[in-house]
């Protein structure tokens, strides 16, 4: 079966949309390969390792320190490599336990119109205060840190992923063949498993790795205000916000390149998440 | 049924879901500070200097430090019915006196961008849709990606450094100078003051309409009544303006209204950076100095604002879009 429709694939499709899809894996394969290196880069990188050199204060770029040094001598390029990675395994944590709520409350609504609505209530709900006001409540409420704003990011980025489950589950579950494994009388949970699931299974996905820029960029909002991670950490937010004493003095690019940084990063998730929804989900490749 | 009675009902179901609503704001915002390690009485102390072990317990039963929290939580809202918000502990004096203050100049700094962003964010659009696959079109959604996984304040933060320390076109401490009133500083000091953080603000919110302006037009170049009034010869400008923005303009403003929330974080961002004496930045010093009070009553201000924003969204899709108007009367 899988054979047969790959070779009707290969004859009819014409070889530009062959190149789309080579293309968007090698796109794909490319980011993936970027994020991948960044985080292992940064795991190796020892804290003990980004050292204070007073010889070298307030260096502007060259080829020994491609990022320049701070006011401590401390190597910005390092610095700005270990928050990359740092930011990368917050926004992993907060996508993903965001994507397990959004799964959880989309089921729960499919149980009946009641939760269906209460759902919908909750998903204003938090809608309804600014997102960063939200996150640094929650952040404040649970103690600040690296957990206070993985969790404040993740309880506030489940709303667009659950209305778009929510939406399709209710389109699956008005389809004829959910209707007739209800006749047969399968449960809920069966027709959730083998019906529902195999058909959302891309959203998830897709809307996990769309979390991700979010998530990267409001944890380093948040702790460039001063509510996230310690300033021990070599975290963007924190680097960033120490670059603002700096500014006056002229020191650009202790701003510059670790924003920047964080930017591309930003980027190339949003590029792997869009070419991986092409991949998984070819009609929106004609989007 | 009268179209103004239709949307009075459609107005006060609106209200009272978002008193609903805000209750539950109310009640969750206020379980999450309590549950933090902020204590209102060390808070105020701190600003005081040394306080006797009485003067605690006092204090200690002034904020109710000891009763349990729906005690807390109940007299707070019994105080909040009455429009008594309590005392803000950094700014020393009523809390709705303090945002009221900062809420000013926070609208005048989120309307000015919020109007900017969206005339020009729209105008992009047109021009990137009508000019489909060029070179404008392709620079044009190449800078809107870029902006859009910028971090606000990061941008704010190249601008204050280009613009205030290079170029010394603006002052680099931004905020109305510390023991200044703000009846005190002149017009000009003020609109100086204003420009930078309005011009990042609205750099930053021009992506998104943009984009959506963009698709909506080459939606509609793509459909059958534009294709008609080709065939029937016009072309160009006149096209665009009679069968194209007329279609898009509506749900592009209903979209620059959703963004309201997005607004507002933009808008902590960017106080933060420029030192702007608004309404983020009293939220972030709020939350920073742990004013609880002053942090609660930003926070259901804010929700108000955001709501009105989707309010007016919906108002505008419901009522004055005519093929929606048309369509719910189809529908019974």
């Amino acid at each position: 079966m899988a054979d047969k429709s790959k070779d009707v694939s290969s004859i009819y499709s014409p070889i530009a949309k062959m190149n789309l899809r080579t293309k968007t894996l090698l796109t794909i394969g490319l980011t993936v390969f970027i994020l991948v290196a960044v985080v292992i880069t940064s795991l190796f990188i020892n804290s003990a390792d980004i050292t204070t050199n007073f010889n070298a204060m307030n260096q502007a770029p060259s080829f020994e320190h491609l990022f320049g040094t701070d006011w401590m001598g401390r190597d910005m390029f390092t610095r700005t490599m270990k928050g990359l990675g740092l930011s990368v395994q917050i926004g992993a944590g907060a996508s993903i336990l965001s994507s397990v709520i959004a799964i959880i409350l989309a089921f729960v609504g499919s149980i009946n119109s009641k939760l269906d609505s209460f759902i919908a209530w909750l998903v204003d709900l938090f809608l309804s205060v600014p997102h960063i006001l939200l996150i640094i409540l929650i952040s404040i409420g649970l103690g600040g840190g690296a957990f206070g704003v993985t969790m404040g990011v993740a309880l506030t980025h489940w709303t667009s992923l659950t209305r778009i489950l929510r939406a399709e589950i209710k389109q699956i579950n008005t389809s004829e063949f959910v209707k007739l494994s209800q006749r047969f009388g399968k449960s809920k949970i069966w027709i959730a498993k083998k019906h529902i699931l195999p058909l959302v299974i891309t959203q998830i996905i897709v809307g996990t790795i769309l979390i991700f820029p979010h998530a990267i960029m409001h944890e380093a909002s948040v702790t460039f205000l001063g509510f996230g991670l310690s300033p021990h950490e070599p975290a963007i937010g924190i680097i960033l916000s120490e670059s603002m004493k700096y500014l006056a003095t002229g020191n650009w690019w202790l701003a510059l390149f670790p924003g920047l940084a964080l930017l591309i990063i930003v980027l190339l998730f949003d590029i792997a998440g869009e070419n991986i929804k092409k991949l998984l989900d070819p009609t929106s490749a004609n989007e | 049924m009268l179209k103004n009675e239709k949307l009075l009902k459609f107005l006060g179901k609106k209200i009272v879901r978002f008193i609903i609503l805000l209750i539950f704001v109310i009640l969750l915002s206020f379980i999450l500070i309590d549950m933090s390690p902020i204590n209102p009485v060390k808070t105020y102390i701190a600003n005081l200097g040394v306080v006797s072990p009485e003067k605690i317990a006092i204090l200690e039963s002034y904020w109710g430090v000891n009763e349990p929290i729906t005690t807390k939580m109940f007299n707070w809202l019994a105080n909040i019915i009455h429009l008594d918000f309590g005392t803000s502990l950094i700014y020393r004096a009523p809390v709705l006196d303090v945002i009221k203050q900062k809420f000013v100049a926070s609208l005048v700094l989120m309307l000015s961008s919020w109007i900017f962003s969206g005339v020009i964010g729209f105008l992009l659009g047109v021009v990137a849709g009508f000019k489909k696959d060029t070179i404008i079109d392709k620079a044009i959604k190449v800078y809107c990606y870029i902006l859009q996984s910028a971090p606000t304040f990061w941008i704010a933060l190249l601008f204050l450094m280009v613009f205030s320390v290079y170029l010394g076109w603006f002052p680099t401490g931004l905020g109305v100078p510390v023991g200044t009133l703000s009846e005190n500083v002149s017009f000009w000091d003020w609109l100086q003051r204003l420009i930078l953080p309005m011009i990042t603000l609205s750099v930053v919110g021009i992506a998104s309409i943009t984009l959506f302006t963009r698709d909506k037009l080459i939606d509609v170049m793509n459909s059958d009544y534009f294709l008609f009034a080709k065939a029937r010869g016009e072309s160009g400008w006149n096209l665009i303006v009679r069968h194209g923005i007329r279609n898009v303009l509506l749900p592009a403003i209903t979209l620059q209204f959703l963004g309201f929330s997005e607004l507002f974080g933009g808008a902590v961002l960017v106080e933060q950076i420029f030192t702007y004496p608004g309404i983020g930045q009293a939220a972030v010093s709020a939350g920073l100095r742990s004013d609880v009070p002053l942090l609660l009553g930003i926070v259901i201000f804010s929700a108000i604002f955001v709501y009105c924003g989707n309010l007016i969204a919906d108002v505008l899709y419901n009522f004055v879009d005519p093929r929606i108007r048309e369509g719910e009367e189809d529908g019974g």
